[in-house]
């Protein structure tokens, strides 16, 4: 079997579309992001969640009923949702935090949600499986680290890339995965997914998924640079994105897979993580189809420089001058 | 090249029978996080400034001593704040900067300014002493925990000030909080006055203003008592700031019950405290001695007699005596803590985690099989076995490490079998170019694998990188994430290229010409 055999399709003939499309997602999600935001999980917004277990099925409508009632700190910013497998009889409620949180007040809050739970006859018993308690301090920190995990690896991606290839190639990739992060943020406000640290780490990984995925095209560009030398960056960048095409989508396909085999057995938990990479599996494909080898043109012509390819020792390059034909063996 | 191949296969063998040796049977091998297992998760913040505080307040101290002895006047000595104290109306500033040189200069730098002078600490000894803080705080709630028997917990310091503890299998996290963060400071000291309904009653008796070295502390809460037995303390008292002993000085805390058969903590002090005791309790009788836990006073009692070693704290509760005898023993915290963070994980949503997230892997293996297998042919069943090779090593680096697997750890398993595919898919591809060329089978395999090797080897440089920063950036489950990445990259690697090769070797190693590959 075999998809994409022998392909010439001109990928940078769509370079514009395709930058034309990213913005258009990306401005889109910032707009989304300015007005509904971002929402933010427990971990950065601080607070209190607790996982009740009921021993009937609840309905989310009456546990919220139940709060606006009973706890005594003001039900009506609590967020309510069911949790869990259909049929586990799971709620998962958060509350902002009250007060500092520190110390031994900690608790109080996810007391005080039980108790009003307990002053609701209708809802059955219900008992606390999990909670999670956040300091208003944490998410600030967590915020810092987050960010500069992120820089740190585009630095250090850029880095490896420009002294593996070069500087060219280098920023295409970083500009890529930053691309990818900022789609992937995108969708994750259209689909109003809480922002935790899972999240995050999914992101990253993207960032080297991402990252992965251009490096094997760039692979092909460099060795196809040198048995090349006459045709242009445009024509070898081309044909390195043909001849790779059937790798990009059969890898993303596969990860594609896993991703959704998480997303849809994965649990709860792991619900908001598993979305991120599916968003950045594709996204990821995308931009290194379209968007890295894209800057690297750009970028190329705005140095003013032709390619280092087309500049070098024409003698060796007149061995090559039949272009497309199959290029010779080399032993290894 | 048969005989290399044979050295290849068996090295295969050796690394995947070391694998399932190291992590069968699993369920013993392997640590569970605590999103698996259940149990408490706490971060904690060591208030360092405490540490600070008492060394600033201790020279203080200090210095109004030596001047006084000097009789040297001012008219002001006090804490500007926990790093830095100020004197002015010095008397005599030339003994003020011998004193001041003798008690505080290696320690603080001395500004002069406005009437007075300003000392400071100097930054690196703040640094040092707030190190020493947060590593003694760790230590002492490690023996805490330890007393508490709980099995496996993690303690460990989390950037700065901040620690992180976790419990597994803990369900009563209200204990557990209360038994780390109690400071334990138990001092002894002399009862001047009380006690009083309220902290101004007290202050009222003495015009508002006590002498510099007493001041009013809390008492217990609860009330109650039985007459002739000493006082549990409620209100307010009137105290001496200098503590006879400490309760670092302590040989021994036990559980007991004291001549009214009420739960007692019975406590023993170490040599020199015992000798200390004894001189002060004997120079002292008829005298009340409060003892003074974390700042309240506990109980009231008059020394009838020479006390040397030994002593009892009463009017607690069961579980106050349990509680206090866990953090008498494990000594005190150097400084106070407040949590950041809480969360407790139910055994029932660990159990939920485990199951989906074992439902996931299998279904996930379950459909990258069926996909290489139908886009790949036989080739495909060289790719599966190179990747359930891969998951075998994963496994059994992971419980050779002794690392704990987490929910998300489970995610990297999952993600590890789409990503280690990839390698595959990079090199047959590859090789199905090299066929397209008109290349012979076998030269078409060897130019597969050798010329995707330094791409591989890009690639997963290029996600380590992301890795390791995902490990820099997370907390126990997030950590567990990036290691699982980070170890099936590695064994990716290995199997791929060497284990994936080996393979084709051996199914072609016999067979003198190969006319067609299925892949």
């Amino acid at each position: 079997m075999r998809l994409f055999k022998n392909t010439n399709y001109n990928f940078l003939r769509w370079r514009w579309h395709a930058v034309a499309l990213s913005w258009v997602v990306i401005l889109a999600g910032v707009v989304y992001i300015a007005t509904k935001g971002l929402p933010m999980g427990i971990e950065f917004s601080g607070g209190t969640g607790v996982v009740a277990q009921f021993d009937r099925e609840p309905s989310v409508e009456d546990v919220r009923g139940a709060l606006n009632r009973h706890y005594q700190f003001g039900g009506q910013d609590a967020i309510v949702q069911s949790y869990g497998e259909p049929g586990s009889r799971q709620v998962m409620i958060r509350v902002p935090q009250v007060g500092a949180e520190q110390g031994a007040d900690l608790a109080k809050v996810s007391g005080a949600i039980e108790e009003a739970l307990h002053q609701e006859p209708s809802l059955g018993n219900a008992t606390i499986v999990g909670r999670q308690i956040v300091g208003p301090s944490v998410g600030e920190e967590l915020t810092r680290k987050g960010f500069w995990a992120f820089a740190l690896s585009l630095v250090f991606i850029l880095a490896y890339t420009a002294f593996r290839f070069q500087l060219s190639f280098a920023v295409g990739a970083v500009v890529a995965t930053l691309h990818d992060i900022l789609v992937t943020l995108a969708f994750l406000a259209f689909f109003q997914y809480d922002m935790t640290l899972n999240v995050i780490a999914a992101i990253l990984t993207v960032t080297g998924y991402s990252t992965n995925d251009t490096i094997v095209i760039f692979d092909r560009v460099r060795e196809n640079l040198r048995s090349r030398r006459r045709e242009s960056m445009n024509d070898v960048i081309n044909l390195s994105i043909n001849q790779t095409l059937g790798r990009t989508v059969l890898t993303a396909g596969a990860t594609l897979l896993t991703a959704i085999a998480l997303y849809v057995f994965g649990g709860e938990v792991l619900r908001g993580f598993s979305f991120t990479m599916i968003v950045g599996i594709i996204t990821g494909t995308y931009s290194s189809v379209f968007v890295a080898a894209a800057i690297v043109t750009f970028w190329n012509r705005a140095q003013k420089r032709p390619s280092a390819a087309v500049t070098t020792a024409p003698t060796e390059a007149s061995v090559q001058k039949q272009g497309r034909k199959p290029r010779r063996a080399r032993a290894s | 090249m048969l005989k290399n191949t044979r050295w290849r296969l068996v090295l295969t063998l050796a690394v995947v029978g070391l694998s399932i040796w190291a992590f069968y049977p699993l369920d013993k091998k392997l640590n569970l996080g605590l999103d698996l297992k259940g149990g408490v998760h706490l971060v904690l913040r060591v208030q360092t400034d405490d540490a600070l505080r008492a060394e600033t307040e201790t020279t203080v101290e200090r210095l109004r001593d030596s001047l006084t002895r000097a009789g040297v006047t001012f008219s002001k000595l006090e804490l500007v704040d926990a790093k830095s104290f100020r004197i002015e109306g010095v008397s005599d500033d030339s003994a003020l900067r011998t004193a001041s040189a003798a008690d505080a200069e290696s320690v603080y730098d001395r500004v002069s300014g406005a009437g007075g002078y300003t000392f400071t600490m100097k930054p690196n000894i703040a640094v040092q002493i707030g190190t020493e803080t947060v590593t003694q705080a760790l230590t002492t709630i490690e023996r805490r925990v330890n007393e508490l028997g709980v099995a496996e917990p993690v303690i460990a310091r989390q950037g700065g000030a901040n620690l992180l503890v976790e419990l597994p299998g803990v369900s009563d996290v209200a204990r557990a909080k209360s038994l780390i963060s109690s400071t334990a400071v138990l001092q002894f000291r002399l009862v001047v006055d009380g006690p009083f309904p309220s902290q101004e009653s007290a202050l009222e008796k003495y015009n508002k203003v006590l002498p510099p070295d007493e001041e009013v502390l809390p008492g217990r809460s609860e009330a109650g008592g039985t007459a002739g037995a000493p006082t549990p303390a409620t209100g307010f008292y009137v105290v001496k700031k200098a503590s006879v002993v400490t309760g670092n000085e302590l040989r021994s805390a036990a559980q007991g019950l004291d001549q009214f058969n009420r739960p007692a903590v019975q406590f023993t002090l170490k040599q020199d405290a015992a000798q200390r005791f004894g001189t002060f309790t004997s120079t002292n009788i008829g005298k009340p001695l409060g003892i003074i836990l974390d700042k309240r006073v506990m109980s009231v009692a008059t020394i009838q007699d020479r006390i040397v070693d030994n002593g009892q704290i009463n009017g607690i509760t069961r579980e106050e005596m349990q509680n206090l005898v866990i953090t008498l023993k494990s000594g005190a915290l150097p400084a106070s803590l407040t949590y950041l963070e809480e969360q407790t994980i139910g055994p029932s949503l660990g159990e939920d985690s485990i199951r989906s997230g074992v439902t996931a892997s299998l279904v996930g293996l379950g459909l990258i099989v069926v996909f290489m297998l139908i886009y790949y042919k036989l080739s495909g069943v060289n790719a599966i076995v190179a990747l359930v090779c891969n998951l075998i090593i994963l496994l059994g680096l992971m419980a050779y490490v002794g690392f704990t697997m987490t929910l998300p750890g489970i995610a990297g398993f999952v993600l590890t079998m789409g990503i280690g595919v990839d390698s595959n898919v990079l090199i047959f591809e590859r090789i199905k170019e090299e066929l397209d060329l008109g290349r012979a089978v076998r030269a078409s395999i060897n130019a597969g694998f050798s010329r995707v090797f330094l791409t591989l080897l890009d690639t997963h440089i290029s996600a380590l990188i992301a890795a390791a920063f995902l490990f820099q950036f997370g907390t126990g489950p997030i950590r567990g994430f990036a290691l699982t990445l980070t170890i099936g990259l590695i064994a990716n690697l290995f199997t791929s290229t060497f284990v994936s090769k080996t393979l084709f070797e051996l199914v072609l190693g016999r067979r003198q010409q190969v006319a067609a590959l299925s892949i």
